[in-house]
């Protein structure tokens, strides 16, 4: 079962099973949610923004929803990666995630490549298997979907 | 047994495919069938000699086409015993032959208020159509509720089709397993003046079905779904109720003639039939209608009821309160359609686990996303048999739940 190693790393399962920053933020924050209508997986991503602009911090991250291993998972590291940040490196985070998910259409920038992913690079794996790429960047779409209306839904298919 | 189950197997190809020198473990037949040699043949052969469009050309090899085209209608109404032929109209799968009847007949018969009483286990493709005429109409939808063992609940049903117009529900449910009590529930919609509508998707391919003995007014079905090609469906209807509806499709082939001022309509069923129907599938379908006579459907009925008990013993068996599977335990009352719950783990995980025995089953929420909220999950994986699966694919099934459980460490 070589494959499924890759799949589901250890660090992988551990933020599954023991999801970081899970819960709601009350209003004002921005709530978004997310969903893959293939498969049913739910996110929603709760943001308190501090700030104007891409220079405004990210000062508390939540997530809600539910889904396999790798949405949740994702959506946890990604919430561990992004809290404290601004909104200008987070969605140079984004970038350098959905690049490294081998999304068409990511436009990278300057110092995108230096950006440490952590954690998040033992989704790689995820990339062996194609129909799952759907399933990591869910959070990072309804992430993206907060910043850019202010909350809403978006749609991963 | 009731057929030869190593011949039935080795009459589909794409069984003895290896993946990863592993042999192919197909628990997907719910969502689609696979092929036997025949059908594939059958097709092959058809465009190597005979294809050409049907209805329209005077030249010999048309006339062979249409004949080879007419032979898969003849199949269809012999395999449900139609009274009539001309009764069977070919769509482009059994979702359109829906959403045929809920457009043609729904807009000529069904105004704000009129009432369509649906079942809580039903498919999407029963669903959104008549939702779609809640809102350009304002029809009404009232749905029948489940016991606890994913049976229609009918304490309440002529309440429920007090006044309704039409009564559109499964056969047998394609996450649930569990078949409806088809004719008596024709009986209880004609009894109340609703128009009987039975989603045969998951029953027709498993069993001997016969629509005059059900009463029923419509019927829709797939090819896709009983080793027959993807790209046509199936819509029988009593002749009376297919010549008062009006059209669907508009276009060639189902007219009668056209003039600058309007169009008359060509008889049932080419009034349903427009443009270039589904040619080479209906020659397919013929040659899968064959196959599964040969073998007989009441067979095919014993084989899965078998393999059914055998398929629940094995997972209740091995895992206990570890698995939940959804539906009947009677095998009398379900078909091989296993939805079901594994301890904590995301369906789309056990998929994954499953997939690396090549074992190849559905995960999420089968397009039937009411029944999930019914049912209180947001999904669950689903195996479905079929005729040429055996007690060897179950087993596999189970051992790669075992590997599910040593992955994720539970």
């Amino acid at each position: 079962m070589s494959g499924l190693e890759d799949l589901y790393r250890e660090i992988i399962l551990d933020h599954y099973r023991t999801p970081r920053n899970r819960g709601e933020l009350d209003p004002p924050a921005i709530k978004a949610e997310g969903h893959n209508p293939l498969c049913g997986d739910e996110i929603t991503v709760y943001l308190s923004i501090s700030g104007e602009g891409d220079d405004a911090v990210i000062e508390d991250i939540k997530v809600g929803g539910q889904g396999c291993s790798i949405s949740q998972s994702s959506a946890s590291m990604m919430s561990q990666s992004m809290k404290g940040k601004t909104i200008a490196e987070n969605r140079a985070l984004a970038r350098r995630f959905k690049a490294l998910m081998g999304i068409d259409g990511i436009e990278p920038q300057d110092g995108d490549d230096a950006i440490d992913l952590g954690d998040l690079e033992a989704l790689e794996g995820v990339m062996k298997f194609p129909v799952r790429i759907k399933c990591a960047v869910l959070s990072w779409n309804t992430f993206l979907q907060a910043l850019d209306t202010g909350g809403g839904t978006t749609s991963t298919e | 047994m009731a057929f030869d189950q190593t011949a039935v197997r080795n009459d589909f190809p794409i069984l003895s495919r290896q993946v990863d020198g592993k042999p192919l473990v197909y628990l997907d037949s719910g969502n689609t069938s696979q092929k036997p040699q025949r059908v594939i043949d059958a097709m092959s052969h058809f465009q190597e000699h005979t294809y050409a469009p049907i209805n329209r050309s005077s030249y010999r090899l048309a006339g062979e086409a249409t004949d080879a085209y007419e032979k898969g209608r003849v199949a269809i109404a012999r395999l449900i015993n139609a009274p009539s032929v001309d009764e069977v109209v070919f769509t482009k799968n059994a979702t359109e032959s829906m959403n045929l009847i809920a457009q043609a007949w729904g807009r000529a018969n069904l105004g704000e208020g009129d009432v369509v009483v649906l079942t809580e286990m039903e498919h999407h493709a029963n669903i959104v159509p008549w939702q779609m005429l809640v809102q350009e109409r304002k029809i009404q939808i009232r749905w029948v509720p489940l016991t606890a063992d994913g049976q229609l609940d009918l304490t309440n049903l002529d309440n429920l089709l007090d006044g309704a117009k039409v009564f559109s529900f499964t056969a047998m449910s394609n996450v649930l397993g569990t078949i409806t009590p088809i004719a008596m529930l024709c009986e209880r919609a004609k009894a109340a003046g609703a128009l009987s509508i039975v989603d045969a998707c998951q029953f027709v391919p498993h069993n001997v079905t016969d629509v005059q003995s059900w009463g029923a007014d419509l019927v829709a079905f797939s090819s896709h779904k009983m080793c027959g090609p993807s790209g046509i469906g199936m819509l029988w209807g009593r002749m009376e109720i297919l010549e008062a509806m009006p059209p669907f499709l508009g276009g060639g082939n189902m007219i009668d003639t056209v003039t600058f001022d309007g169009f008359t309509t060509a008889p049932v069923p080419m009034k349903f039939e427009a443009g270039t129907p589904p040619i080479i599938e209906a020659v397919g379908l013929a040659a899968a209608v064959e196959y599964l006579e040969e073998i007989g459907m009441a067979n095919i009925r014993q084989h899965e009821m078998e393999l059914s008990r055998y398929t629940l013993d094995t997972l209740k068996g091995r895992f206990g309160d570890d698995i939940t599977i959804y539906g009947p335990d009677d095998v009398e009352l379900r078909g091989g359609v296993f939805s079901f719950t594994f301890r904590d783990i995301h369906p789309h995980d056990v998929s994954q686990v499953l997939d690396e025995r090549n074992v190849c089953v559905r995960a999420g929420h089968h397009c039937a996303k009411p029944l999930m909220q019914s049912l209180g999950v947001n999904a669950t994986t689903r195996a479905s048999i079929y005729l040429y699966n055996d007690t060897a694919d179950i087993d596999a099934l189970a051992d790669g739940l075992n590997d599910a459980t040593d992955i994720f460490g539970l």
